[in-house]
């Protein structure tokens, strides 16, 4: 499985502008940013000079409570400033706990309602498809969020109008088995007429290549069916559900990111 | 146009051709009315199917690409149904979309409840960007689409079978002054207008006809108050979604407001918009007592 300690000091700086925030839903975070990671080093064709560049391909993080998983990797690509982190959650800041289209322009949607995100990257793939378009559009949800009926009838959307520039991640990461199950989601997705497919969502070498474009088919679009952990990295919080809308206090971060680099 | 469905369609192929930024999606009606616009832009329009939540975010979607939604169903499916949907994904995310309504408060009367929506815009009035209009006749629908379409805002068009006899100039965010007496002054909107003017024949009142909501155009009902007088109300929706504009126009004065309009509570009778218009003292009949009793 590929690691990067670049992960580590992204995690770390998540939990630490959670911790000084006293908000933020640090494992639902954890859970993604390999997955995030590998979507903005290696995967999306971007200007990061220009966010609203029309040759972008396209970002939209349904899961929007996951926000500082996004802004991490976000100011790691130097596309926000990094001493914005500093400021997440504070009343005039441009971070909140879910991510806002107007106060950062690498934030496409601005998510939080679980359900919305995924129909938004719906209509965004449709309308690139009638401007005759090329460019790619990507949007992660969670187990927890394919509980919506929206998400369903965005999949049905996304397959009727064969949207094969359309690529749907799903975090799975059991939070919602405690609930309601989900299921396996690949058939799920394949009933729904959807390429999809399975992978391990920390290793970043398999998460690339089945991201990839070659992987997209012609004329489906493609559901990556992400097994994840939920906390990942941080063995006290791992499948935690009391770690899910928690911020550390000072005393636990110093143990938290103890063990988190512990976990190499 | 005889009505205001036939209008929109006329209206919207219109615009398609004229810009190609504006894509139709319908929940699975006006299908055959749209078969023309079908047939000539068939990239931009859309039989999306019956599912209005994800319609309205994947609407959102297709804003963001610099396209023109235009989303149509019935009233309840497009503004309850998918309230949190416009809420969110188009008034806080500050995009454009353009939303029109069929049925009205009971046009669908032998359909029940389901089909009624009379709380349309007290619902949408909660949010905060969205522009919201009612108008009268075919041709006002015409005017007012035209000027609004492109406006960044999301625009919510309420189409009525009640349609007044005459149209009037109406713009955008502007009322219109039907008529100028003393005794009160009268707020019309949309398609009551019509019982509005027949109710009110030989009587010394002021006539201000809305067929925006939001925006609200307050200056003309500012110049045309007339202190110490009552201000009536005539709303063809769940009564008093405009009171606190209407209030807020006219501060400091202390106001007595009437209320005309569809009274807060379930209908559970069918039959036709007109028996519960005359059910409901709706009509021109019982537009006429009432505003007789407010001025006694």
């Amino acid at each position: 499985m590929a690691t990067s300690n670049k992960l580590h000091k992204l995690k770390e700086t998540a939990i630490r502008a959670a911790a000084k925030a006293g908000e933020g839903h640090i494992p639902s975070a954890l859970s993604i940013l390999d997955i995030l990671w590998v979507l903005y080093d290696q995967v999306l064709t971007y200007n990061p000079k220009d966010a609203n560049d029309p040759a972008n391909d396209h970002f939209i993080l349904s899961k929007g409570h996951a926000s500082l998983g996004l802004y991490s990797v976000l100011a790691e690509k130097g596309l926000i400033d990094v001493k914005e982190l500093e400021t997440f959650g504070a009343f005039d800041s441009k971070l909140g706990g879910h991510p806002d289209r107007n106060k950062i322009p690498w934030v496409e949607a601005s998510t939080g309602s679980l359900g919305h995100g995924f129909p938004i990257a719906v209509g965004i793939a449709l309308g690139l498809k009638i401007q005759k378009k090329n460019n790619r559009v990507f949007a992660i949800i969670g187990d927890g969020e394919s509980n919506e009926g929206s998400i369903w009838e965005a999949a049905l959307l996304a397959n009727h109008h064969s949207l094969n520039n359309l690529c749907c991640i799903v975090d799975y990461n059991h939070s919602t088995d405690r609930a309601l199950e989900v299921g396996d989601l690949v058939k799920k997705f394949e009933s729904f007429g959807w390429k999809a497919v399975s992978v391990d969502g920390h290793d970043q070498i398999e998460l690339a290549k089945v991201l990839g474009k070659e992987s997209q088919d012609q004329g489906k679009p493609l559901a990556v069916i992400a097994n994840t952990i939920k906390g990942y990295g941080i063995k006290s919080m791992e499948h935690n559900p009391a770690w899910h809308h928690r911020s550390p206090s000072a005393e636990e971060i110093a143990t938290i990111v103890k063990e988190l680099y512990q976990n190499e | 146009m005889s009505n205001m469905r036939q209008q929109f369609v006329a209206t919207v192929s219109e615009v398609m051709k004229n810009d190609e930024k504006v894509v139709l999606i319908l929940g699975d009606i006006g299908v055959h009315g749209f078969r023309n616009t079908f047939a000539e832009h068939p990239t931009r329009t859309y039989n999306i199917g019956i599912l209005e939540q994800a319609t309205v975010s994947m609407a959102s979607g297709l804003a963001m690409n610099n396209l023109i939604p235009i989303v149509h169903t019935i009233a309840p499916f497009l503004v309850e149904r998918s309230f949190e949907q416009l809420k969110d994904d188009f008034g806080y995310q500050k995009l454009n979309g353009n939303f029109v309504s069929v049925g009205a408060s009971y046009d669908y009367a032998s359909l029940g409840c389901t089909h009624h929506c009379p709380a349309d815009i007290g619902i949408l009035k909660n949010i905060p960007s969205m522009s919201i209009t009612i108008p009268g006749t075919p041709k006002e629908f015409d005017t007012i689409f035209k000027e609004a379409y492109a406006d960044p805002n999301p625009t919510y068009y309420r189409l009525s079978e009640d349609k007044n006899n005459e149209d009037q100039d109406v713009h955008f965010g502007k009322a219109n002054i039907i008529k100028k007496g003393n005794d009160a002054v009268i707020i019309a909107v949309g398609p009551i207008l019509q019982n509005v003017i027949e109710a009110t024949e030989g009587m010394d009142v002021t006539i201000l006809y809305y067929t925006s909501i939001r925006p609200f155009d307050s200056e003309t009902l500012k110049a045309n108050y007339i202190p110490n007088k009552k201000v009536i109300i005539c709303e063809p929706y769940y009564m008093g979604a405009l009171t606190w504009d209407v209030t807020e126009a006219l501060k400091p004065h202390a106001v007595q407001i009437e209320h005309i309009g569809v009274p807060h509570e379930f209908l559970r009778e069918y039959g036709t918009r007109q028996e519960h218009h005359k059910h409901l003292g709706l009509d021109t009949e019982g537009i006429k007592n009432k505003i007789k009793n407010f001025l006694n």
